[in-house]
Protein backbone atom coordinates (compact mmCIF):
# COMPACT_ATOMS: atom_id res chain seq x y z
CA UNK A 1 0.00 0.00 0.00
CA UNK A 2 0.87 3.48 -1.12
CA UNK A 3 2.34 5.86 1.55
CA UNK A 4 1.22 9.72 2.60
CA UNK A 5 3.41 11.81 5.56
CA UNK A 6 1.99 14.60 7.62
CA UNK A 7 4.41 16.39 8.84
CA UNK A 8 2.62 18.10 11.81
CA UNK A 9 -0.81 17.55 13.58
CA UNK A 10 -2.48 20.50 12.24
CA UNK A 11 -1.87 19.54 8.63
CA UNK A 12 -4.94 18.71 6.45
CA UNK A 13 -2.76 17.25 3.88
CA UNK A 14 -0.14 14.64 3.61
CA UNK A 15 2.80 13.91 1.00
CA UNK A 16 2.75 10.64 -0.84
CA UNK A 17 5.80 8.87 -0.29
CA UNK A 18 5.43 6.67 -3.45
CA UNK A 19 3.03 6.65 -6.43
CA UNK A 20 -0.65 5.87 -6.14
CA UNK A 21 -2.49 4.85 -8.50
CA UNK A 22 -6.30 4.94 -6.67
CA UNK A 23 -5.90 2.46 -4.03
CA UNK A 24 -6.30 3.60 -0.66
CA UNK A 25 -3.27 5.24 1.00
CA UNK A 26 -1.83 4.55 4.27
CA UNK A 27 -1.07 7.71 6.47
CA UNK A 28 1.42 7.95 8.55
CA UNK A 29 3.67 10.60 10.71
CA UNK A 30 1.50 12.66 13.07
CA UNK A 31 -1.75 11.41 13.03
CA UNK A 32 -3.15 8.61 14.14
CA UNK A 33 -2.72 5.57 11.48
CA UNK A 34 -5.52 5.82 8.96
CA UNK A 35 -6.12 5.02 5.26
CA UNK A 36 -8.04 7.32 2.88
CA UNK A 37 -8.86 5.99 -0.87
CA UNK A 38 -7.61 9.07 -2.98
CA UNK A 39 -10.41 10.16 -5.56
CA UNK A 40 -7.78 9.51 -8.39
CA UNK A 41 -3.87 8.48 -9.18
CA UNK A 42 -1.27 11.00 -7.15
CA UNK A 43 2.43 10.88 -7.60
CA UNK A 44 5.16 10.71 -5.46
CA UNK A 45 5.68 13.81 -3.84
CA UNK A 46 1.94 15.22 -4.21
CA UNK A 47 -0.34 16.01 -1.56
CA UNK A 48 -3.59 14.28 -0.82
CA UNK A 49 -6.27 15.98 1.35
CA UNK A 50 -6.50 14.67 4.62
CA UNK A 51 -9.96 16.20 5.09
CA UNK A 52 -12.63 18.10 3.46
CA UNK A 53 -11.37 21.91 2.90
CA UNK A 54 -13.78 25.05 1.94
CA UNK A 55 -13.19 27.51 -0.78
CA UNK A 56 -11.07 30.07 0.57
CA UNK A 57 -9.65 27.75 3.73
CA UNK A 58 -5.84 27.58 4.42
CA UNK A 59 -4.32 24.47 3.07
CA UNK A 60 -1.81 23.59 6.02
CA UNK A 61 1.29 21.50 5.64
CA UNK A 62 4.51 22.12 8.24
CA UNK A 63 1.64 22.93 10.57
CA UNK A 64 1.06 26.40 8.82
CA UNK A 65 -0.68 27.69 5.54
CA UNK A 66 1.25 27.09 2.48
CA UNK A 67 -1.95 28.46 0.75
CA UNK A 68 -5.64 28.80 0.13
CA UNK A 69 -8.88 26.22 -1.32
CA UNK A 70 -9.84 27.95 -4.66
CA UNK A 71 -12.87 25.74 -4.19
CA UNK A 72 -14.18 22.77 -2.29
CA UNK A 73 -11.31 20.12 -1.36
CA UNK A 74 -12.35 16.61 -0.67
CA UNK A 75 -10.67 14.46 1.54
CA UNK A 76 -8.90 11.75 -0.84
CA UNK A 77 -8.68 15.00 -3.70
CA UNK A 78 -5.01 15.60 -5.03
CA UNK A 79 -4.55 19.07 -3.75
CA UNK A 80 -2.22 21.18 -6.06
CA UNK A 81 -2.30 24.06 -8.64
CA UNK A 82 -6.28 23.04 -9.84
CA UNK A 83 -7.77 23.64 -5.95
CA UNK A 84 -5.25 25.37 -4.21
CA UNK A 85 -3.08 29.06 -5.13
CA UNK A 86 -0.82 31.30 -3.54
CA UNK A 87 -1.49 33.71 -0.90
CA UNK A 88 1.73 36.01 -2.49
CA UNK A 89 2.17 34.37 -6.52
CA UNK A 90 -0.28 34.89 -8.95
CA UNK A 91 1.47 33.54 -11.89
CA UNK A 92 1.93 30.09 -10.60
CA UNK A 93 -2.14 29.70 -10.84
CA UNK A 94 -1.48 30.32 -14.33
CA UNK A 95 1.04 27.35 -15.17
CA UNK A 96 -0.65 23.64 -15.86
CA UNK A 97 -1.21 21.37 -13.42
CA UNK A 98 0.55 18.40 -14.89
CA UNK A 99 4.03 20.05 -15.75
CA UNK A 100 4.11 22.79 -14.30
CA UNK A 101 5.03 24.76 -17.60
CA UNK A 102 3.76 28.56 -18.15
CA UNK A 103 0.85 28.85 -20.24
CA UNK A 104 1.09 32.35 -20.55
CA UNK A 105 4.49 33.00 -22.40
CA UNK A 106 4.60 33.22 -25.79
CA UNK A 107 6.79 31.19 -28.36
CA UNK A 108 6.24 31.61 -32.26
CA UNK B 1 32.67 8.20 19.09
CA UNK B 2 36.13 10.14 18.36
CA UNK B 3 36.35 13.10 16.31
CA UNK B 4 37.19 12.54 12.88
CA UNK B 5 40.31 14.52 12.06
CA UNK B 6 41.71 14.79 8.39
CA UNK B 7 44.72 16.60 6.54
CA UNK B 8 44.13 19.71 5.14
CA UNK B 9 45.87 22.25 3.21
CA UNK B 10 47.25 25.31 5.54
CA UNK B 11 46.97 28.41 3.99
CA UNK B 12 49.07 31.41 4.77
CA UNK B 13 46.80 33.42 6.13
CA UNK B 14 45.63 30.82 8.46
CA UNK B 15 42.89 28.98 6.75
CA UNK B 16 42.72 25.61 5.90
CA UNK B 17 41.42 24.14 2.36
CA UNK B 18 40.44 20.52 1.66
CA UNK B 19 41.03 21.19 -1.67
CA UNK B 20 44.53 22.38 -3.39
CA UNK B 21 43.75 23.84 -6.95
CA UNK B 22 45.31 26.30 -8.97
CA UNK B 23 42.44 29.03 -10.06
CA UNK B 24 42.31 30.46 -13.60
CA UNK B 25 40.61 33.95 -13.30
CA UNK B 26 39.30 35.45 -16.67
CA UNK B 27 38.26 39.38 -16.75
CA UNK B 28 35.85 39.70 -19.87
CA UNK B 29 34.37 37.48 -21.59
CA UNK B 30 36.59 38.16 -24.65
CA UNK B 31 39.33 36.34 -22.54
CA UNK B 32 37.03 33.19 -22.00
CA UNK B 33 38.09 31.04 -24.79
CA UNK B 34 41.78 31.48 -24.03
CA UNK B 35 41.69 30.60 -20.06
CA UNK B 36 39.43 27.85 -20.99
CA UNK B 37 41.28 26.47 -22.95
CA UNK B 38 44.34 27.05 -20.56
CA UNK B 39 42.37 25.08 -17.97
CA UNK B 40 41.39 22.04 -20.50
CA UNK B 41 43.01 18.74 -19.55
CA UNK B 42 44.81 20.20 -16.97
CA UNK B 43 44.56 18.55 -13.22
CA UNK B 44 43.50 20.46 -9.97
CA UNK B 45 42.45 23.48 -12.04
CA UNK B 46 39.28 25.33 -12.25
CA UNK B 47 38.47 27.94 -13.88
CA UNK B 48 35.97 31.23 -13.21
CA UNK B 49 35.63 34.36 -15.22
CA UNK B 50 33.65 37.59 -15.38
CA UNK B 51 31.72 38.51 -18.74
CA UNK B 52 31.58 42.35 -18.24
CA UNK B 53 33.64 44.51 -20.23
CA UNK B 54 32.87 47.24 -17.62
CA UNK B 55 33.56 46.95 -14.15
CA UNK B 56 31.57 46.02 -11.21
CA UNK B 57 32.19 46.11 -7.38
CA UNK B 58 30.24 43.17 -6.65
CA UNK B 59 32.38 40.83 -9.32
CA UNK B 60 34.98 42.24 -8.33
CA UNK B 61 34.66 41.12 -4.26
CA UNK B 62 33.23 38.19 -5.42
CA UNK B 63 36.30 37.42 -7.92
CA UNK B 64 38.96 37.80 -5.26
CA UNK B 65 36.93 35.82 -2.66
CA UNK B 66 36.98 32.96 -4.91
CA UNK B 67 40.99 33.94 -5.54
CA UNK B 68 41.72 34.04 -2.04
CA UNK B 69 39.81 30.79 -1.16
CA UNK B 70 40.62 28.46 1.22
CA UNK B 71 40.59 25.66 -1.52
CA UNK B 72 42.89 27.71 -3.70
CA UNK B 73 46.59 27.30 -4.02
CA UNK B 74 47.59 29.44 -7.22
CA UNK B 75 45.98 31.90 -9.22
CA UNK B 76 46.52 32.93 -12.95
CA UNK B 77 44.49 36.13 -14.40
CA UNK B 78 44.06 36.39 -17.51
CA UNK B 79 42.41 39.68 -18.89
CA UNK B 80 42.08 40.84 -22.89
CA UNK B 81 43.57 44.21 -22.20
CA UNK B 82 40.69 46.64 -22.77
CA UNK B 83 38.50 45.79 -20.27
CA UNK B 84 37.84 48.05 -16.87
CA UNK B 85 38.41 44.28 -14.58
CA UNK B 86 42.13 44.50 -13.71
CA UNK B 87 43.91 40.98 -13.73
CA UNK B 88 46.88 42.55 -12.25
CA UNK B 89 45.26 43.88 -9.44
CA UNK B 90 43.45 40.56 -8.64
CA UNK B 91 47.11 39.01 -8.86
CA UNK B 92 48.67 41.21 -7.03
CA UNK B 93 46.43 40.30 -3.94
CA UNK B 94 46.20 37.17 -4.42
CA UNK B 95 50.22 37.43 -3.72
CA UNK B 96 49.18 39.49 -0.77
CA UNK B 97 47.66 36.50 1.03
CA UNK B 98 50.97 34.10 0.57
CA UNK B 99 49.60 32.24 -2.69
CA UNK B 100 51.71 32.47 -6.21
CA UNK B 101 50.04 34.32 -8.37
CA UNK B 102 50.43 35.22 -11.94
CA UNK B 103 48.55 37.32 -14.73
CA UNK B 104 48.92 38.56 -18.25
CA UNK B 105 46.94 40.56 -21.41
CA UNK B 106 46.65 37.98 -24.06
CA UNK B 107 47.21 41.53 -26.44
CA UNK B 108 49.98 41.55 -25.34
CA UNK B 109 51.17 37.98 -25.64
CA UNK B 110 50.53 37.64 -29.28
CA UNK B 111 47.05 36.31 -29.18
CA UNK B 112 45.56 33.01 -28.39
CA UNK B 113 47.85 30.36 -29.11
CA UNK B 114 50.82 32.14 -27.24
CA UNK B 115 48.17 33.14 -24.79
CA UNK B 116 47.05 29.56 -24.12
CA UNK B 117 50.83 28.32 -24.04
CA UNK B 118 52.08 30.68 -21.77
CA UNK B 119 49.27 29.92 -19.37
CA UNK B 120 50.09 26.39 -19.75
CA UNK B 121 53.44 26.95 -18.66
CA UNK B 122 52.40 29.40 -15.89
CA UNK B 123 49.47 26.96 -14.44
CA UNK B 124 52.18 23.65 -14.45
CA UNK B 125 54.64 25.32 -12.98
CA UNK B 126 52.17 27.47 -9.72
CA UNK B 127 50.78 23.81 -9.22
CA UNK B 128 53.97 21.89 -8.86
CA UNK B 129 54.96 24.50 -6.91
CA UNK B 130 51.83 24.69 -4.50
CA UNK B 131 52.20 20.72 -4.86
CA UNK B 132 55.62 20.60 -2.93
CA UNK B 133 55.48 23.42 -0.48
CA UNK B 134 51.72 23.83 1.29
CA UNK B 135 51.96 22.42 3.99
CA UNK B 136 49.54 20.07 5.38
CA UNK B 137 47.68 19.95 8.97
CA UNK B 138 45.21 18.07 10.85
CA UNK B 139 41.51 19.12 10.14
CA UNK B 140 38.52 18.79 12.14
CA UNK B 141 34.56 19.69 11.65
CA UNK B 142 35.43 22.95 13.82
CA UNK B 143 37.63 24.35 10.74
CA UNK B 144 34.95 23.64 7.79
CA UNK B 145 33.06 26.20 6.48
CA UNK B 146 29.76 24.49 4.71
CA UNK B 147 27.36 25.94 2.41
CA UNK B 148 24.00 24.29 1.55
CA UNK B 149 21.52 24.83 -1.45
CA UNK B 150 18.65 23.62 -3.19
CA UNK B 151 17.38 22.88 -6.59
CA UNK B 152 15.31 21.10 -8.73
CA UNK B 153 13.53 20.42 -5.41
CA UNK B 154 9.68 18.54 -5.12
CA UNK B 155 7.92 17.09 -2.66
CA UNK B 156 10.09 15.00 -1.07
CA UNK B 157 12.78 17.97 -0.06
CA UNK B 158 11.44 19.17 3.11
CA UNK B 159 10.90 16.00 3.76
CA UNK B 160 13.96 14.21 3.78
CA UNK B 161 16.63 15.87 1.94
CA UNK B 162 17.08 19.31 3.30
CA UNK B 163 15.60 17.86 7.03
CA UNK B 164 19.03 15.49 6.84
CA UNK B 165 20.83 18.41 5.49
CA UNK B 166 19.46 21.07 8.53
CA UNK B 167 20.43 18.21 11.25
CA UNK B 168 24.30 17.90 10.05
CA UNK B 169 23.83 21.48 10.10
CA UNK B 170 23.36 21.07 13.97
CA UNK B 171 26.05 18.71 14.68
CA UNK B 172 28.35 21.21 12.52
CA UNK B 173 27.68 23.92 14.09
CA UNK B 174 27.38 22.08 18.02
CA UNK B 175 31.61 21.04 16.93
CA UNK B 176 32.49 24.49 16.24
CA UNK B 177 32.40 24.68 12.38
CA UNK B 178 30.41 27.44 10.20
CA UNK B 179 27.27 26.43 8.45
CA UNK B 180 25.82 28.90 5.97
CA UNK B 181 22.42 28.57 3.77
CA UNK B 182 21.03 31.29 1.49
CA UNK B 183 17.94 31.72 -0.93
CA UNK B 184 16.15 33.87 0.95
CA UNK B 185 13.62 34.61 -2.30
CA UNK B 186 12.88 31.00 -1.32
CA UNK B 187 11.96 32.11 2.32
CA UNK B 188 8.93 34.06 1.36
CA UNK B 189 5.87 33.51 3.65
CA UNK B 190 8.19 32.66 6.47
CA UNK B 191 9.55 36.09 7.94
CA UNK B 192 7.94 35.14 11.71
CA UNK B 193 9.45 31.62 11.27
CA UNK B 194 12.67 33.29 10.25
CA UNK B 195 13.33 35.59 12.52
CA UNK B 196 11.92 33.80 15.83
CA UNK B 197 15.68 31.47 14.84
CA UNK B 198 17.47 34.68 15.19
CA UNK B 199 20.66 33.94 18.06
CA UNK B 200 20.20 38.12 19.00
CA UNK B 201 17.53 41.21 18.51
CA UNK B 202 20.48 42.48 16.04
CA UNK B 203 20.41 38.79 14.24
CA UNK B 204 16.54 38.73 14.12
CA UNK B 205 16.88 42.70 12.30
CA UNK B 206 19.08 41.70 10.02
CA UNK B 207 16.64 38.20 9.13
CA UNK B 208 14.05 40.78 8.84
CA UNK B 209 15.58 43.19 6.90
CA UNK B 210 16.78 40.75 4.41
CA UNK B 211 13.63 38.76 4.35
CA UNK B 212 11.54 42.31 3.30
CA UNK B 213 14.01 42.74 0.36
CA UNK B 214 13.24 39.68 -0.71
CA UNK B 215 9.70 40.02 -0.81
CA UNK B 216 9.90 43.23 -2.81
CA UNK B 217 12.99 41.69 -4.91
CA UNK B 218 10.21 39.28 -6.34
CA UNK B 219 7.42 41.66 -6.61
CA UNK B 220 9.71 43.98 -8.63
CA UNK B 221 10.61 41.41 -11.44
CA UNK B 222 7.50 39.81 -10.96
CA UNK B 223 8.36 36.42 -10.40
CA UNK B 224 8.31 34.34 -7.00
CA UNK B 225 11.77 31.53 -7.08
CA UNK B 226 9.71 28.49 -8.16
CA UNK B 227 9.98 26.71 -11.51
CA UNK B 228 7.72 24.21 -13.57
CA UNK B 229 9.80 21.35 -12.05
CA UNK B 230 9.25 21.85 -8.71
CA UNK B 231 5.49 22.28 -9.47
CA UNK B 232 5.51 19.35 -11.48
CA UNK B 233 7.12 17.62 -8.37
CA UNK B 234 4.60 18.62 -6.07
CA UNK B 235 5.05 21.91 -4.67
CA UNK B 236 2.06 23.82 -4.96
CA UNK B 237 3.19 27.22 -3.84
CA UNK B 238 6.08 29.23 -2.69
CA UNK B 239 4.89 28.89 0.90
CA UNK B 240 5.05 25.50 0.61
CA UNK B 241 8.44 25.42 -1.29
CA UNK B 242 9.90 27.81 1.27
CA UNK B 243 8.80 25.96 4.53
CA UNK B 244 10.76 22.87 2.89
CA UNK B 245 13.90 24.94 1.72
CA UNK B 246 13.92 26.50 5.26
CA UNK B 247 14.53 23.39 6.75
CA UNK B 248 17.97 22.79 5.71
CA UNK B 249 18.89 25.66 8.00
CA UNK B 250 18.39 22.78 10.78
CA UNK B 251 17.33 24.40 14.47
CA UNK B 252 20.00 26.05 15.93
CA UNK B 253 20.83 29.57 16.24
CA UNK B 254 21.00 31.91 13.60
CA UNK B 255 23.66 34.01 14.15
CA UNK B 256 23.10 36.83 11.75
CA UNK B 257 23.14 37.65 7.75
CA UNK B 258 26.02 37.53 5.63
CA UNK B 259 26.14 39.48 1.98
CA UNK B 260 28.07 38.14 -0.77
CA UNK B 261 31.88 37.92 -0.70
CA UNK B 262 31.60 38.09 3.23
CA UNK B 263 32.81 35.41 5.39
CA UNK B 264 30.80 34.54 8.92
CA UNK B 265 32.66 36.67 11.24
CA UNK B 266 32.61 33.65 13.76
CA UNK B 267 30.82 30.30 13.30
CA UNK B 268 28.04 28.96 13.86
CA UNK B 269 24.91 29.27 11.39
CA UNK B 270 24.35 32.15 9.06
CA UNK B 271 22.18 33.28 6.37
CA UNK B 272 23.41 34.82 2.88
CA UNK B 273 21.79 37.32 1.60
CA UNK B 274 22.84 37.38 -2.10
CA UNK B 275 19.47 39.62 -3.00
CA UNK B 276 20.38 43.29 -5.11
CA UNK B 277 20.09 46.57 -3.37
CA UNK B 278 16.59 48.27 -4.09
CA UNK B 279 17.97 50.20 -6.53
CA UNK B 280 18.91 47.62 -9.15
CA UNK B 281 15.97 45.51 -8.77
CA UNK B 282 14.31 46.79 -11.82
CA UNK B 283 16.72 45.26 -13.80
CA UNK B 284 15.22 41.89 -13.66
CA UNK B 285 16.45 38.72 -12.19
CA UNK B 286 19.61 38.60 -10.22
CA UNK B 287 19.37 35.29 -8.97
CA UNK B 288 18.77 33.79 -11.65
CA UNK B 289 20.01 29.78 -11.27
CA UNK B 290 21.63 27.46 -9.07
CA UNK B 291 24.89 28.03 -10.05
CA UNK B 292 24.95 31.46 -8.86
CA UNK B 293 23.50 30.72 -5.20
CA UNK B 294 26.70 28.14 -5.27
CA UNK B 295 29.09 31.25 -6.49
CA UNK B 296 28.03 33.53 -3.24
CA UNK B 297 28.36 30.13 -0.71
CA UNK B 298 31.77 29.87 -1.93
CA UNK B 299 32.54 33.51 -1.75
CA UNK B 300 31.83 32.86 1.86
CA UNK B 301 34.46 30.70 1.94
CA UNK B 302 32.64 27.49 2.19
CA UNK B 303 34.72 24.67 1.06
CA UNK B 304 32.02 21.82 0.65
CA UNK B 305 28.45 22.51 -0.50
CA UNK B 306 25.88 20.56 -0.09
CA UNK B 307 23.11 20.50 -2.73
CA UNK B 308 19.83 19.07 -2.31
CA UNK B 309 17.69 17.84 -4.91
CA UNK B 310 14.57 16.28 -5.45
CA UNK B 311 13.54 16.39 -9.27
CA UNK B 312 17.40 15.49 -9.63
CA UNK B 313 20.29 18.07 -11.40
CA UNK B 314 23.22 17.43 -12.44
CA UNK B 315 24.54 21.18 -11.60
CA UNK B 316 28.34 20.97 -9.94
CA UNK B 317 31.15 23.71 -8.75
CA UNK B 318 34.60 24.62 -9.36
CA UNK B 319 36.42 25.22 -6.00
CA UNK B 320 34.68 23.22 -3.51
CA UNK B 321 33.08 19.82 -4.15
CA UNK B 322 29.62 19.51 -3.87
CA UNK B 323 27.70 16.60 -2.28
CA UNK B 324 24.57 15.77 -3.86
CA UNK B 325 21.49 14.73 -1.80
CA UNK B 326 18.00 13.42 -2.68
CA UNK B 327 15.56 12.63 -0.99
CA UNK B 328 13.47 11.64 -3.94
CA UNK B 329 14.44 7.22 -4.49
CA UNK B 330 12.92 7.90 -7.85
CA UNK B 331 15.57 10.18 -8.59
CA UNK B 332 18.18 8.25 -6.66
CA UNK B 333 17.54 5.36 -8.65
CA UNK B 334 17.34 7.38 -12.28
CA UNK B 335 20.08 9.28 -11.69
CA UNK B 336 22.46 7.21 -9.57
CA UNK B 337 25.87 8.53 -11.01
CA UNK B 338 25.37 11.85 -10.04
CA UNK B 339 23.95 11.41 -6.45
CA UNK B 340 26.63 11.36 -3.35
CA UNK B 341 23.12 10.53 -0.94
CA UNK B 342 20.19 8.65 -0.78
CA UNK B 343 17.51 10.15 1.92
CA UNK B 344 14.75 8.58 0.90
CA UNK B 345 15.93 6.26 3.06
CA UNK B 346 14.79 7.96 5.79
CA UNK B 347 11.05 8.09 4.23
CA UNK B 348 11.42 5.08 3.84
CA UNK B 349 11.70 3.88 7.70
CA UNK B 350 15.56 2.24 6.93
CA UNK B 351 17.33 5.20 8.84
CA UNK B 352 16.20 7.69 11.15
CA UNK B 353 16.74 11.68 10.71
CA UNK B 354 19.53 11.42 13.32
CA UNK B 355 21.12 8.36 12.01
CA UNK B 356 21.42 9.50 8.35
CA UNK B 357 22.98 12.43 9.50
CA UNK B 358 25.63 10.60 11.07
CA UNK B 359 26.10 9.07 7.82
CA UNK B 360 25.92 12.10 6.01
CA UNK B 361 28.49 14.12 8.47
CA UNK B 362 31.01 10.68 7.94
CA UNK B 363 30.58 11.79 3.81
CA UNK B 364 31.54 15.12 4.32
CA UNK B 365 34.74 14.35 6.50
CA UNK B 366 35.27 11.40 3.61
CA UNK B 367 35.21 14.03 0.50
CA UNK B 368 36.92 16.44 2.65
CA UNK B 369 40.03 13.99 3.25
CA UNK B 370 39.89 13.94 -0.29
CA UNK B 371 37.55 11.52 -1.68
CA UNK B 372 35.80 12.74 -4.78
CA UNK B 373 32.20 13.83 -4.96
CA UNK B 374 30.03 12.39 -7.42
CA UNK B 375 30.14 16.10 -9.36
CA UNK B 376 33.90 16.45 -9.09
CA UNK B 377 34.55 13.24 -10.28
CA UNK B 378 31.83 13.54 -13.13
CA UNK B 379 34.00 17.35 -13.99
CA UNK B 380 31.29 19.72 -13.12
CA UNK B 381 32.54 22.98 -12.80
CA UNK B 382 30.04 25.48 -13.55
CA UNK B 383 30.48 28.78 -12.87
CA UNK B 384 27.99 32.26 -13.24
CA UNK B 385 29.41 35.76 -12.50
CA UNK B 386 27.03 38.55 -12.75
CA UNK B 387 26.78 41.95 -12.63
CA UNK B 388 24.59 43.20 -9.64
CA UNK B 389 24.59 46.22 -7.12
CA UNK B 390 24.59 44.61 -3.40
CA UNK B 391 25.36 47.28 -0.77
CA UNK B 392 27.00 49.75 -3.59
CA UNK B 393 27.56 52.96 -2.33
CA UNK B 394 26.73 56.04 -5.08
CA UNK B 395 25.37 54.44 -7.61
CA UNK B 396 24.56 57.72 -8.86
CA UNK B 397 27.95 58.19 -9.23
CA UNK B 398 29.42 58.31 -13.54
CA UNK B 399 27.59 60.88 -15.71
CA UNK B 400 28.06 65.10 -15.36
CA UNK B 401 24.97 65.45 -16.22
Amino acid sequence: MARAFQLHPADNVATLLEDTSGEPVAITGSSEPLEITPSRAIALAHKIALCDIPEGGPVVKYGVPIGLATCLIRRGDWVHLHNCRSAMDERSSTLDVESGAATDTVYE
Amino acid sequence: MSEPVWEGYLRADGRLGVRNLVLVVYTVECASHVALEIGRGEEDTHVIGFPGCYDNAYAIRLMLSLARHPNVGAVLAVGLGCEYTQPGKIADLVKASGRPAEWFYIQEQGGTKSSIELGKRLVRRMREQIRAQTPRAPMRLKDLVVGAECGGSDGTSGLAGNPVTGRFFDRLVDAGGAAIFEETVEMIGLRDIMTARAATPEAAAQIGRAYDKAARYCQAVRQYSVAPGNFAGGLTTIEEKSMGAFAKGGSRPIQGVIRVAQRPPWPGLWLLDSVVDDSFMGFGYTNPNDTEGLMDLLSAGAQILLFITGRGSVTGSPLAPVIKITGNSQTFARMKDDMDFDASRILRGELSLDQAAEELQSLVVRVAGGELSRPEALGHREYFIMYKHQDTPALEAGCRA
